[in-house]
């Protein structure tokens, strides 16, 4: 294997309502803002996620182009899955040996529609989507088959606020307040806040790695395991898919003292805590999390970009980022970073 | 859609719908369900997969190709309610999503439980399918699921036609001069009212009445949130009142004071219709008022 780095990590200052930017608009600010800060203009592969339901535009992946100056051709690819996907796939791309930087982002604007609705398209066509389920309809059943402390939960909740506060990039939200019922047991102060945003990140390798950040986040572990996507044919109240993937990722094999984790919902945490079997002195989504800012499409890239910041800024020396897809967790991707 | 010029409303939609072919084996369950059965198939390891799928999800095995009638009633493992349906949803108020493992299967089946409201929902309910009038191949031929039938309510209602004789009629037409009636045992020297025939301490017949005033005093007592016929506003007060000179206490509303003022040992007064309103009935005594005299210590 190759050492590959997250060398630069940059992310909108995101909003909780559409200010009006076309997603190329959106993304431009910090795509200039990473070559800027690497110095990189060209990347030996480029990769993008996203999708095209949050605009209701076909290809609309392929407009945002327009922010990263493709002409003469780049190598570029694009997955319909947030940017984290993006970014083991260019990781893939450069065990190759034929290049050396890779430039991956991630971009969604939540704010144009209805997100309940749009993620029911994401499910089953033919058992799931024709009954109306929606996103807060299945996380209340896990929320349900997880059956965790309420108190646990508004902790979780109150932490991301608080911490989010803190966060420059992330919504200011006030501390919970509250009990309505959202889908029961679920609360509306449960619910990520709907948030328009983009992140990128520049992976390197070797030499170019050590050239352009003197502390490189290095990939010591990255893998992602699914499970099946109907939800009556999993157990629910764990995530058998995070824990692979963190076995293969190799989280157990050293203390972790960040873990940025992709829980949109409080029970996701403690559901992914157990899975990645993180100890209790693991200081978990510094950032405020998905709680705190969750622009579809580009959350799981940020916990990857924070998990690698606490090292660039030699906060911590081993970190954990984590990302999630589909409905109740069903597709999890753990990387491990170290300096 | 707002006025602004500049804010445009964007509709994505396939009109008519989106065509999916079904393969073989989604395709076979929809057709059970347009005949109002349930199926599941059988995986390699024996294990039925409720709804089916091509390929075993833990093993990635293709399917037997055996089909299993399952259900069609289920038991709830896990739910979440729904106090607001969305456009879309199976139901139009409130119901409950829930993973329904049906009789038979290994799998549990995503779908609503019809329940007003979350007490009705738990996990471990039987619940069973309401099926669509017009089943047609789809997920939804299956409308809802209800819970099992558990309880059932059965009407109960005779009539009777009761008449006053003996002892009762003499305490009556004693009510119906605005006076009432006891009658005293010389056995065990005790007082009751509404007068009787006989003791029931010794059985000795007690040949005369005796009248009672109207004011007595509260021995315990009752507040009633449910309305009645006799006290339409609530919360009233029952009590039983020991009349002055009675042994026994006797049942009566009480009345012209709020309910948390009530107590023990308070001094109460028989309030009447007016004269030409009595008859011989109960009716006549509207309820006990208190006097104002100070309690009773120990009535």
């Amino acid at each position: 294997m190759r050492d590959v780095a997250i060398v630069a990590f940059a992310q909108t200052r995101h909003t909780d309502r559409d200010t009006g930017l076309t997603e190329p608009e959106l993304i431009q600010p910090v795509i200039d803002e990473i070559k800027e800060r690497t110095g990189l203009r060209r990347f030996g592969f480029t990769c993008s996620g996203s999708c095209d339901y949050l605009a209701g535009a076909p290809f609309s992946f392929v407009s945002a182009l327009d922010a990263l100056a493709a002409w003469p051709p780049i190598s570029e690819s694009h997955v319909e899955m947030d940017g984290a996907w993006a970014l083991y796939e260019a990781w893939v791309r450069l065990q190759h040996g034929d290049i050396d930087s890779a430039l991956v982002y991630g971009f969604g604007k939540s704010s144009l529609g209805d997100l309940a609705t749009i993620m029911t398209l994401q499910l089953d066509p033919y058992y799931l989507a024709p009954l109306g389920l929606d996103q807060l309809s299945y996380a209340a059943l896990q929320a349900n088959a997880v059956g965790a402390d309420r108190a646990e939960l508004d902790e979780i909740i109150r932490r991301g606020r608080v911490d989010g506060r803190r966060n420059p990039y992330a919504l200011d939200l006030p501390d919970p307040e509250g009990e309505d019922v959202a889908v029961r047991p679920l609360r509306k102060t449960d619910l990520p806040p709907v948030t328009d945003g983009a992140a990128a990140i520049v992976l390197a390798t070797g030499d170019l790695a050590s050239r352009l950040n003197p502390r490189p986040a290095y990939i010591r572990g990255i893998a992602h395991r699914t499970e099946p996507h109907y939800l009556g044919m999993r157990d629910l109240a764990r995530s058998a898919s995070a824990a692979d993937a963190a076995r293969a990722a190799g989280v157990g094999k050293g203390p972790v003292e960040v873990a940025e984790l992709h829980a949109r919902f409080p029970h996701e945490e403690v559901i992914l805590r157990e899975a990645l079997g993180l100890p209790g002195d693991t200081v978990i989504n510094p950032s405020g999390g998905p709680q705190a800012a969750d622009p579809v499409m580009a959350t799981g890239l940020i916990r990857i970009g924070e998990a690698a910041r606490r090292i660039h800024d030699g906060a911590a020396r081993r970190t954990v980022g984590h990302a999630a897809g589909g409905p109740c967790l069903q597709q999890n991707l753990v990387t491990v970073l170290e300096g | 859609m707002p006025s602004d010029p500049l804010v445009a409303r964007h509709v994505l939609e396939f009109p008519g719908g989106y065509t999916r072919t079904t393969g073989p084996v989604i395709g076979r369950f929809l057709s059970e369900l347009r005949a109002r059965r349930i199926v599941g198939v059988r995986t390699k390891e024996g294990k039925v997969l409720v709804p089916p799928l091509e390929y075993d999800p833990m093993t990635g095995e293709p399917v037997t190709g055996e089909f299993v009638e399952v259900g069609p009633a289920g038991t709830v493992t896990t739910w979440a309610f729904v106090p607001e349906p969305r456009p879309g949803h199976p139901l139009d108020r409130p119901f409950a999503w829930a993973l329904i493992r049906l009789d038979g299967a290994d799998t549990a089946l995503v779908h609503a439980v019809d329940a007003s409201d979350p007490t009705k929902v738990r996990a471990g309910m039987r619940v069973w399918p309401v099926w669509n009038d017009r089943p047609t191949g789809h997920i939804t031929d299956i409308a809802c699921f209800v819970p099992e039938v558990t309880e059932i309510v059965a009407d109960v209602r005779t009539e009777y036609r009761l008449q006053a004789g003996g002892a009762l009629r003499v305490f009556l037409r004693g009510v119906e001069r605005g006076v009432l009636l006891g009658g005293r045992c010389d056995t065990c020297a005790k007082v009751y009212v509404p007068y009787r025939l006989t003791c029931p301490e010794c059985g000795s017949a007690i040949p005369e009445t005796l009248e009672l005033p109207d004011t007595g005093t509260i021995t315990t007592f009752a507040v009633n949130n449910l309305p009645d016929p006799r006290a339409p506003e609530v919360p009233f007060v029952s009590a039983y009142i020991l009349l002055d000179g009675s042994d026994i206490p006797m049942i009566a509303l009480i009345g012209d004071v709020p309910a948390h003022e009530v107590r023990q040992g308070m001094r109460v007064k028989a309030v009447w219709v007016p004269e030409h309103e009595r008859t011989a009935s109960m009716a006549n005594i509207r309820w006990f008022a208190p006097t104002g005299e100070p309690d009773v210590e120990q009535p």
